[in-house]
């Protein structure tokens, strides 16, 4: 293979040998120009594990409450309780939002000032009672934290609780950038760090439940600290070994705005790729349609990404910041997302189970 | 295969139809856009990304051709047909000049009721009034109606219309050149030879043109393998193409809509342009269309070969009738373009570079 920066050369003879990459070597993913470079390495990785398959799931987007002690300066979703826009669902209203159709839930919320853990509980419980074949993915760890924080519920408790309630696995969400700087910078001082989303993701594979990573770039953040970021749970994935999913978010300009402009298309290309070529023991790399935009997500195709999420019928958290794309593309839309990579869409569970794999249509692109 | 294509090209050697099939169809895509970027450094070395301040303003959308993948066009005694006064076009092109269009693209339905010095009236008082605005106007089938209807040949066309001041081209109504092709989606309009025929006279009688593509649509490669030796064989006798631009078809409100719902996504448009770049070897310039691929898209086209961002397209009403828009000011093109890595640059019609940015 023939690079325009000709410093990438070592990196793919590691890549080409399966050896695992430093993290001069991220930092230097993450300085090249040669983006297509980088593309054609992560490609590589990508089709070595998966082939032209891709993935998606059709699922829900539930967030039971945007009411949200915290202030983080990334949010648009958080209201205070009482503010003009703040909601509160009962468990009944989830049950009501999920249909039979659905493979997955997706539930992710504020932290709530009053509701027990024993409300998140029932939400599980009661959603898994009445839709036995929905399989049900809750709380980041920085809720998790949350309820340790503010009613003394140890995550290793919480999380065989709500295991026993009917929860089959957790979303990536709440990691934001490992970085006290940006912590404090940021205000997010006040959730989980990188230790403690770590320590419990750690305890969540101890207990069975797989979960998902993501990181939150495109804002303020240095190239060393997304560097450091990815090491991190490259190292946590080497001690339990329970990730499945790496979704790198990049940062909406919207309701809040702490840089003039989102990541462009090529930076967020490059994040994909240097995700799949640094998380060597990460499963799967998703390429998320709602804020990369459908067309970015079908070029990330190429670009070492094997997932494109979900139907997400409703994506609150995401939209309210700014995401322009629709929420809640259908089946069909998300198949043209994949077959317009030429690649082979496969529609999973929370799991990964294959419950179909399309067929290629048409000519490839 | 493509370390050989690679070599080919680098060494300045031609591609030929079943190289280019390869490409089209098999090629890798990741690989086919970093030789389309060796082969533009190789023309191009400077990082410098082109832009036009333009507009593309209509004088009629009456049109007898029927074409069934336009929505734009409204046949003769329609209640939504008009044809504009050559004044009320000439305050179309004040509008564009004074918000600084350095080209106004013009062009309309195929309306025969229109005589020859409507046109040339049109380009002769834009070169008076405004002598900043090049006058990019009427394309091919335009000029065969004007042809037609006032009893001249193609070339004595041309003759006026170069007397009266026009030295460019539009070089839209190309679709796709294919005789199978253009029987199927404008039966009424002429096979390749029509639009090809036109742009040979125009750049022998020393006009300069730029060629289109509208592709996925009835097209199959062999199609577009057409089109594209057709364009590359007429620019091999007078290199009067300054650039190839092609775009999606949009299939909203046309007759086409029934079979084609959806426009081809992004992955094909990045390969269509990577390949134009390899393929059409003597075409100095390939242009990324932000207005029709969407702005992400034209960001990443221009690590694929492209070196030319299209326009400001002040005005715009063909897409628009297909319920496709999209805007964007001098300032937006500057930040998208520099926030891709390149250097933005202000240019002519005719690609001269007026201001860096």
């Amino acid at each position: 293979m023939r690079f325009a920066d000709e410093r990438l050369i070592p990196i793919w003879e590691k890549v080409q040998h399966q050896q695992r990459l430093t993290r001069d070597d991220g930092l230097l993913l993450f300085d090249t120009s040669d983006v297509l470079g980088l593309g054609r390495m992560a490609d590589h990785v990508k089709s070595g594990r998966e082939g032209d398959r891709v993935y998606f799931v059709l699922n829900r987007y539930i967030s039971p409450t945007n009411v949200c002690v915290l202030s983080c300066s990334f949010c648009g979703f958080a209201r205070k309780k009482g503010e003009a826009g703040a909601f509160e669902y009962s468990v009944e209203d989830i049950i009501g939002m999920v249909s039979d159709e659905v493979r997955e839930v997706h539930i992710v919320g504020g932290h709530h000032p009053d509701w027990p853990f024993e409300y998140y509980e029932r939400v599980i419980a009661g959603l898994h009672a009445a839709r036995p074949g929905v399989q049900i993915k809750a709380f980041t760890a920085a809720e998790i934290d949350y309820f340790w924080r503010r009613w003394k519920v140890e995550p290793r408790e919480a999380l065989t609780r709500l295991k026993a309630a009917g929860l089959q696995t957790m979303p990536g969400g709440g990691a934001e950038i490992f970085s006290s700087r940006l912590a404090k910078e940021l205000r997010y001082a006040g959730k989980a760090d990188g230790d403690r989303w770590c320590e419990i993701h750690g305890i969540a594979h101890s207990l069975g439940i797989r979960t998902n990573a993501t990181m939150l770039y495109g804002h303020v953040e240095t190239a060393a600290e997304r560097v450091d970021h990815l090491l991190r749970l490259r190292a946590q994935q080497d001690a339990s070994g329970g990730f499945l999913t790496f979704i790198a978010l990049p940062y909406q300009v919207g309701a809040t705005s702490l840089v003039p402009r989102s990541a462009p298309p090529a930076e967020n290309l490059r994040t994909i790729a240097a995700a799949r070529l640094l998380l060597d023991n990460f499963p799967h790399i998703e390429a998320y349609w709602v804020l990369l935009g459908e067309e970015t997500a079908s070029i990330a195709l190429h670009f070492g990404a094997d997932d494109v999420n979900g139907t997400l019928e409703d994506e609150r958290v995401q939209h309210m910041a700014g995401a322009q794309t629709p929420a809640g593309l259908a089946r069909a839309q998300l198949l043209r997302i994949i077959r317009d990579a030429g690649k082979i869409p496969v529609e999973r569970d929370a799991l990964y189970n294959v419950l179909r794999v399309w067929e290629r249509e048409g000519a490839a692109a | 295969m493509i370390e050989q294509i690679r070599e080919k090209v680098l060494a300045g050697k031609r591609l030929d139809r079943a190289e280019g099939r390869w490409l089209l169809t098999d090629a890798p895509l990741l690989e086919v856009g970093v030789v389309a970027a060796e082969a533009r450094y190789a023309r191009h070395p400077e990082k410098v990304v082109t832009f036009v301040i333009d507009s593309n303003p209509n004088y009629t959308n009456v049109c007898i051709t029927d074409c069934q993948f336009c929505a734009f066009y409204r046949k003769p005694g329609d209640p939504e047909a008009y044809t504009l006064t050559v004044d009320e076009v000439l305050a179309k092109i004040e509008f564009a000049a004074s918000r600084g269009a350095t080209t106004v693209l013009l062009q309309g339905g195929h309306n025969p009721a229109l005589p020859l010095d409507y046109y040339t009236t049109l380009v002769s008082e834009t070169r008076r009034r405004f002598p900043q605005v090049t006058p990019h106007f009427f394309t091919a089938s335009e000029i065969r109606t004007v042809a037609e209807v006032s009893h001249l040949t193609v070339s004595e066309v041309l003759d006026r219309l170069y007397e009266a001041g026009q030295r460019t081209l539009p070089g839209g109504g190309a679709e796709v050149l294919s005789a199978k092709v253009r029987r199927r989606i404008e039966p009424k309009k002429g096979g390749p030879e029509t639009w090809l025929d036109v742009h040979r006279q125009a750049h022998r009688r020393g006009f300069k043109s730029t060629a289109t593509m509208m592709y996925g649509h009835v097209e199959d490669t062999e199609d577009l393998l057409d089109h594209l030796d057709s364009i590359r064989e007429l620019q091999d006798l007078f290199g009067g193409f300054t650039a190839f631009v092609p775009w999606s078809f949009k299939p909203n409100n046309t007759l086409l809509e029934k079979w084609i719902k959806h426009a081809k996504g992004p992955n094909m448009y990045l390969r269509m342009l990577a390949v134009s770049r390899l393929y059409l070897d003597n075409f100095p310039h390939i242009q990324a269309s932000w207005f029709s691929e969407g702005k992400r898209t034209g960001q990443i086209a221009l690590h694929f070969g492209a070196d030319d961002w299209g326009g400001t397209l002040l005005e715009e009403n063909v897409h628009k009738a297909a319920a496709f828009v999209n805007t964007i000011g001098v300032d937006e093109i500057v930040t998208l373009i520099r926030e891709a890595g390149f250097t933005p640059a202000q240019r002519t019609t005719e690609y001269e570079i007026l201001k860096r940015y």
